[in-house]
């Protein structure tokens, strides 16, 4: 009889890998500098934005491009929390996911009436919406923004510890706290999407992508799987957002709610990297860092470039760098595709 | 012999448009009803009326005995309501088996573990376990519509819808496919098949119902059927 496996053998290397990066990720303040430790904070929220936009986009077929409302929505809530009720900005995040999970509410029950481009173009005009009324609060700054109160950011929970412990100044020990809760994050995120996509709930929503009327005369939920979905990933990225403005302690309308940097540049990554992988995403987000490192003092001629690179990557390589290494090895990371195996069959 | 499914006097209207008009029938468990009628006259509503895609103006349906007239689609899955759609549908980023397992674990509400066997089962019947590890979006057009047969049985049905599966195909993928229904069928999977590729039908089901313009014309077994003036008037358009 045949037996059921998603395993591959660069998977479980993978697994290993994983769990030596992440043990090397916690320990890594003790010794990097200050500027690794934003460049990798910048990296792992990216990559975490990247994959939740990947996993309604590229597992669920939504493709959102108002994710910023989510970014932006939870990154005033974690201001709004300090500010108006002296909360401490590291449980403030929290607010920050709640906040997005109750604006992602009325934004699905609009946005799923749409699909497709509509859907898309539905998303970000809830976006701009909230972006608008967010600059009526004169409280918070209204359309100039405002920053973290000093004493708010001057004892925040856990980074005199820090300070102690790596014999640092309060400023680089506030940007190990950020890249430690940024690694919680992305590897909370990748394992909680990796474990979804391996449920029945994966099933699920990759036949709802593929074929909604098919998927309901299977019996599945279409609506329910798609809200779940949707939810999930807003209550996540909002966190996110909370948690990038806990580390840049200014905030505005215009950076909070940017399409550019919290919709455009993510797409980029998951896109480059490659749609629909978890993969994906890890390829992509190097890939971008690098470029900006590099070209980002170039200017618009950058924002050209990286345009340019995106579009021939979907011409060329739809499935992105990683499509592109799968389809010439056949590596799969994280790989969720149930495969048959047969007794006597090699293991493929 | 109990019925499976119950029509009793179900109509239809789109606008001033009826589609289905007073149309009652009983299909007993175990039997293979077959259903034909020119284009346009209303055998596709009739599946949506029994799926539950489509909710009907009058009348009732009954599904093993219980009254599901008003039952949401995704609910008649559940208690055994399978169907195949007539232009393939598959998941195409999915493997043939995860097709499979999907329907089995949804249409039957299990586990993906308890299910796996069934599905590879199912994949046996339908001569596609050499395809199994496919992704089904490659798949020729015989196969997909294998897939939607295989994908219908996986739901665990009570009662298979299927919608034109013989279309399409040439002679010797027809006659491939109809060696798998009569293999299910065999089984005791009570059916009921649109189709108008006739000879399919008839090596296959025990009676045939005509539809036109909405209303049952004749129902009864094949022979008799396709012997009746009326039938071959309207649905083959002879002058007898």
């Amino acid at each position: 009889m045949a037996t059921v496996t998603t395993r591959t053998r660069a998977s479980t290397i993978a697994g290993i890998v994983a769990l030596a990066l992440i043990a090397i990720g916690l320990i890594l303040p003790a010794f990097a500098s200050r500027s690794l430790i934003q460049d990798l904070f910048f990296i792992l929220t990216m990559l975490t934005l990247a994959q939740l936009w990947n996993l309604i986009a590229g597992f669920g077929g939504m493709v959102s491009v108002g994710q910023q409302a989510f970014v932006g929505i939870g990154a005033y809530a974690m201001f709004g929390g300090v500010i108006l009720w002296g909360w401490d900005p590291v449980p403030a995040i929290l607010l920050g996911g709640l906040a997005a999970f109750l604006l992602a509410i009325p934004m699905a029950f609009f946005a799923f009436r749409l699909a497709g481009a509509y859907f898309a173009i539905g998303t970000w005009v809830i976006a701009e919406v909230t972006r608008l009324l967010i600059a009526q609060w004169k409280t918070l700054g209204g359309g100039t923004g405002t920053s973290l109160p000093r004493e708010a950011t001057s004892d925040i929970i856990g980074v005199e510890a820090i300070a102690n412990l790596f014999d640092l100044r309060d400023a680089a020990a506030r940007d190990v706290l950020a890249y430690w809760l940024a690694l919680a994050l992305a590897v909370g995120t990748m394992a909680a999407i990796y474990a979804l996509l391996r449920s029945r709930t994966g099933l699920a929503l990759a036949a709802v992508r593929d074929n909604d009327n098919a998927a309901r005369s299977v019996g599945v939920d279409a609506t329910r799987v798609k809200w779940l979905v949707f939810l999930s990933a807003a209550t996540m990225t909002g966190l996110v957002g909370a948690l990038i403005y806990v580390q840049t302690a200014r905030i505005s309308p215009d950076a909070a709610f940017s399409v550019t940097t919290w919709t455009a540049y993510v797409i980029f990554i998951a896109v480059i990297g490659g749609i629909g992988r978890l993969e994906g995403p890890i390829l992509g987000v190097l890939v971008f860092w690098g470029l900006q490192t590099a070209f980002a003092d170039y200017g618009s001629w950058y924002l050209l470039a990286l345009g340019i690179l995106a579009i021939a990557t979907m011409l060329f390589a739809p499935r992105g760098l990683w499509g592109l290494i799968h389809d010439r090895w056949g590596i799969a990371l994280f790989p969720v595709q149930r495969r048959l195996i047969f007794e006597g069959a090699k293991d493929g | 012999m109990t019925d499976v499914l119950t029509l009793t006097n179900v109509s239809k209207s789109f606008g001033a448009l009826k589609v289905t008009e007073g149309v009652s029938f009983s299909v007993p468990q175990g039997q293979a009803l077959g259903i034909i009628g020119p284009n346009g006259a209303g055998k596709s509503t009739l599946f949506n009326l029994i799926t539950g895609n489509f909710l009907p103006d009058a009348g009732t349906i009954t599904l093993l005995g219980r009254d599901v007239t008003h039952t949401a689609a995704m609910d008649r899955v559940r208690m055994g309501v399978g169907r195949s759609f007539q232009i393939p549908q598959p998941f195409e980023g999915l493997t043939t088996f995860e097709n499979l397992l999907t329907a089995a674990a949804f249409g039957q509400n299990r586990r993906e573990a308890e299910v796996a066997d069934e599905c590879v089962a199912i994949l046996q019947d339908t001569e596609l376990l050499p395809k199994a590890n496919q992704l089904a979006g490659g798949l020729s057009l015989l196969d997909r519509k294998r897939l939607e047969l295989a994908r219908a049985m996986a739901t665990g049905p009570e009662l298979l819808l299927l919608d034109e599966i013989a279309g399409g195909l040439t002679e010797g993928e027809c006659q491939a496919l109809v060696a798998t229904i009569k293999r299910l069928h065999a089984k005791g999977t009570t059916i009921i098949w649109i189709e108008h590729v006739l000879h399919a039908l008839t090596s296959v089901v025990e009676r045939l119902l005509v539809l036109d313009f909405g209303k049952v014309i004749g129902i009864g077994a094949p022979d008799a059927i396709m012997a009746s003036r009326e039938v071959r008037e309207i649905y083959l358009g002879l002058e007898v």
